[in-house]
């Protein structure tokens, strides 16, 4: 965050700021541990019974960094030596402080919503208002830090290893966490306190370490991340509520990853993708055993799942045939209209309007649950002492789907065939000059996503035992892309982070029920604005939004042809 | 090798190639001269199936081309760098090169014609792996140049190679114009900076508005007055 006040102030007065910096996150921390509130019923009880409530040491996380930040370089400013340029102590000093006022004010408006006034919160609460808005407008004082270089460290691989496995523990442990939280307010202030921190940890320059140690060991990172998510159900005591929200995030975002292919890497603009998830669950409800299917054909599940994706395929073969020949906009246009024609034709082949397909608005109720060669998803199974119950049964097998999703989608991106699709996304005209046979490879792209919803869409019909038309409405294909937007076009990490976040919020913010587009919308105008590239940036999609780059090259060019009258070809140590 | 016989191409009503007729024979250098909207780079996109035919024909090597496929003539061994270069920015070096082959499927060939660019063009094979976007406008053009070079095409068209570049940069890409017609390839090059084509091309085309209003050999046309008035700015 950049302030307007002068350098030489801030110079002057780096010391007297970075003192009421640490007298704010001092008042901060003895704050958890007074009452916030009177009365133990607003947020997790942080009324003070003994012991701080967990949400309140939670938030100790972000005062005790602003300790640390600030007052690290004032005693040993001597002994950081190379340590003192390599991360950004006062800029990210600065961030977890406004972080920190973020979060209290979060904390303080829950409290008065859940209580009925500011009169019901206690002195603690009132001591950490004045210590976060303390710290705060005092480290904006605070000269601002060069860019760290962290990022290019060398670190041994074991600590890389330990730190991405320590991420991800990290990740469990949030996840298990946000999902417990009963309490809206309290799950917002865990929400901000968790960006605050991601936001500081950016600024500190770990990210950018972070990226390149999962650069360097992305065979790690991929399977350290299945094995935790495989390791979730665990975490749950088979409670079933957790497990349903996950199961639902998962085949949410395995739609998501296929709605990727066709937006992240070819760039076509898909308004109505949950037609084809639809026709995956339509398909798969029609052909399951359900007293109510309209069909006298039940193969196994195997079967019923490449069926199903066929089915979702070849409509994306009848609707991108025609439009996949027209630019963008329309293709747009012509999908969402295509997501509308879907759900009312699903309504009208109720056997008045049309052959009864699928019973109409009804749909197709009592779809039975999975058996994968007598394992039945619908019991709950007891494995090393822990009930693992209905949904984490097809928590894990939507697990199998997105691991599947990834390997082919990773392979694909690296393929000729990934190439192709990348370069239709950046230039189509050019992509065509160069020899790639756009059309075809387009419609390979939509077929293939739409494939990938099929299956998906297969998977959710068992999962919601029923299917009716009005589950797949525009509402749902918005969600998608703007998962696929949030997370970062054209990633796996992202997409799939997205997902999970889309997918969460509503579940954990009912009480905001109809203001919840209304937030949305917020967040995604943030990201915009803030991070156009998603939360995770696509490698080759990072440019698209640094332009200035070209002219800064262009610049150099200039003038070393001004110095030395050609082009240097020994250019090494120009450092971009 | 390739010939155009009254070919006319339109954007909707508008025609902005007005039948057009030139050969362009094995091994020269020919350059298409003209300014603005002359109908220069209609004619490239046309050759390369990027824009469809009114009427007229385009032969090249003995077969009739036009009203094919992009990718198809791509196959036959036509290439074209686009005007603006039009590179793949976020991608890398690397991967503008291998799009630049996507027609072929030999990964041996394509990885020695790869490290032929390098050795045309050492600072790209210095930053194969950064993202074209990054580079200046001259590299670029160095790279828009060898990605089409990548398709191994026997008819390689440049349209305005030397568009915003230093004359330095400008000379350099002419020298390496001139070394790939050593090595047997033919080039149809598009300009707009006459001496700097003129000089180098068998033979020269001048259009005006849609249509070619005289040709001759490049050396001819560079003692020509019309062409010195129009395009060298002499009095």
């Amino acid at each position: 965050m950049r302030t307007v006040i002068p350098d030489e102030l801030k110079i002057q007065l780096r010391y007297p700021a970075r003192a009421v910096g640490l007298v704010g996150a001092v008042a901060m921390i003895i704050s958890v541990f007074l009452p916030w509130s009177y009365g133990h019923g607003a947020l997790d009880d942080v009324g003070f019974s003994g012991s701080p409530s967990p949400l309140q040491l939670v938030f100790l996380t972000l005062p005790v960094l602003v300790v640390v930040l600030l007052g690290v370089p004032l005693v040993g400013k001597a002994k950081l030596g190379r340590w003192a340029k390599t991360v950004a102590w006062n800029t990210t000093a600065k961030t977890t402080a406004i972080a920190s006022l973020g979060a209290v004010v979060v904390a303080m408006a829950a409290i008065a919503i859940e209580l009925g006034g500011l009169v019901n919160i206690e002195v603690g609460g009132w001591v950490a208002v004045a210590g976060a808005v303390l710290s705060a407008v005092a480290t904006i004082f605070l000269p601002d830090s060069p860019e760290p270089t962290l990022s290019r460290v060398k670190t041994a691989r074991w600590v890389q290893i330990l730190a991405i496995v320590l991420v991800l523990a990290v990740v469990l442990f949030s996840a298990a966490y946000a999902l417990g939280m009963s309490d809206a307010g309290a799950f917002l202030v865990f929400a901000a306190i968790l960006t605050g921190l991601v936001l500081a940890l950016r600024q500190f320059g770990v990210f950018g370490w972070l990226g390149n140690a999962s650069a360097n060991n992305n065979r790690v990172l991929v399977v350290s991340a299945f094995a935790v998510a495989f390791a979730f159900p665990f975490t749950q005591n088979g409670s079933n509520a957790n497990m349903s929200i996950a199961s639902q995030v998962l085949i949410f975002a395995a739609t998501a990853l296929g709605l990727n292919i066709v937006v992240g890497l070819v760039g076509l603009l898909d308004l109505g993708y949950i037609a084809f998830l639809g026709a995956g669950a339509f398909t798969a409800a029609i052909l399951s055993e359900s007293a109510f299917s309209t069909v006298n054909f039940h193969p196994p599940f195997i079967v019923t799942v490449l069926i199903s994706g066929t089915v979702a395929s070849i409509l994306g073969l009848i609707i991108g045939a025609p439009t996949l020949r027209v630019s963008g906009d329309y293709l747009a246009i012509v999908t969402l209209a295509f997501g509308e024609i879907f759900r009312i034709t699903m309504n009208n082949l109720d056997g008045t309007d049309g052959p009864n397909v699928t019973n109409g608005s009804d749909g197709i109720p009592g779809i039975p649950d999975l058996n994968f060669f007598g394992f039945d998803f619908a019991q709950p199974h007891v494995i090393a002492g822990i009930e693992i119950g209905r949904f984490a049964n097809y928590y894990w097998l939507m697990l199998v789907v997105i691991a599947l999703i990834i390997v082919v989608f990773t392979n694909m991106n690296h393929s000729r065939i990934g190439r192709g699709w990348v370069a239709i996304r950046e230039d189509e005209l050019a992509a065509e000059a160069m020899g790639v046979n756009t059309f075809t490879l387009k419609l390979l792209a939509f077929a293939g996503g739409a494939f990938l919803a099929g299956v998906a869409g297969s998977v959710k019909a068992h999962y919601d035992v029923s299917v009716t038309p009005d589950q797949y409405v525009f509402l749902e294909s918005a969600f998608l892309l703007a998962a696929v937007v949030l997370g970062g076009m054209g990633t796996v990490g992202g997409v799939l982070i997205g997902a999970t976040i889309l997918k969460l919020l509503p579940e954990k913010l009912r009480f905001f029920s109809d203001y919840r587009l209304l937030l949305f919308g917020l967040l995604m105008i943030l990201m915009m604005r803030f991070r156009p590239e998603g939360i995770v940036a696509d490698e080759r999609r990072q440019l698209e939004f640094h332009d200035e780059d070209e002219e800064l090259a262009d610049e150099i060019e200039e003038e070393l042809i001004a110095h030395h009258g050609h082009l240097n070809p020994e250019r090494k140590g120009f450092e971009l | 090798m390739l010939e155009i016989k009254k070919m006319v191409v339109a954007y909707g009503r508008v025609n902005a190639v007005k039948g057009i007729d030139f050969t362009v024979e094995k091994g020269q250098i020919v350059s298409l001269l003209g300014t603005n909207g002359a109908g220069k780079s209609t004619t490239l996109r046309a050759i390369s199936g990027l824009l469809k035919l009114v009427s007229g024909e385009i032969w090249f090597e003995g077969e009739r081309i036009d009203g094919q496929p992009a990718h198809k003539i791509v196959e036959r061994g036509i290439a074209q760098s686009p005007e603006g270069r039009r590179l793949f920015r976020q991608m890398s070096v690397e991967d503008n090169l291998k799009l630049g082959a996507y027609s072929r499927k030999d990964a041996g060939g394509i990885k020695s014609d790869m490290d032929r660019v390098y050795d045309l063009f050492p600072v790209l094979g210095e930053r194969r792996t950064e993202a074209a976007g990054l580079f200046s406008g001259g590299e670029q053009q160095m790279l828009a140049i060898g990605r089409a070079m990548m398709s191994r095409p026997k008819l390689l068209m440049l349209d305005e190679p030397s568009m915003g570049l230093s004359p330095i940069m400008t000379q350099t890409i002419m020298k390496t114009i001139q070394d790939l017609q050593a090595d047997g390839v033919t080039i149809l090059l598009v300009e707009q900076n006459a001496q700097a084509a003129l000089s180098l091309a068998d033979r020269g085309y001048v259009l005006e508005v849609g249509q070619i209003m005289f040709s001759d050999t490049g050396k001819a046309l560079l003692g020509d007055d019309r062409v010195r008035k129009a395009y060298l700015g002499a009095d």
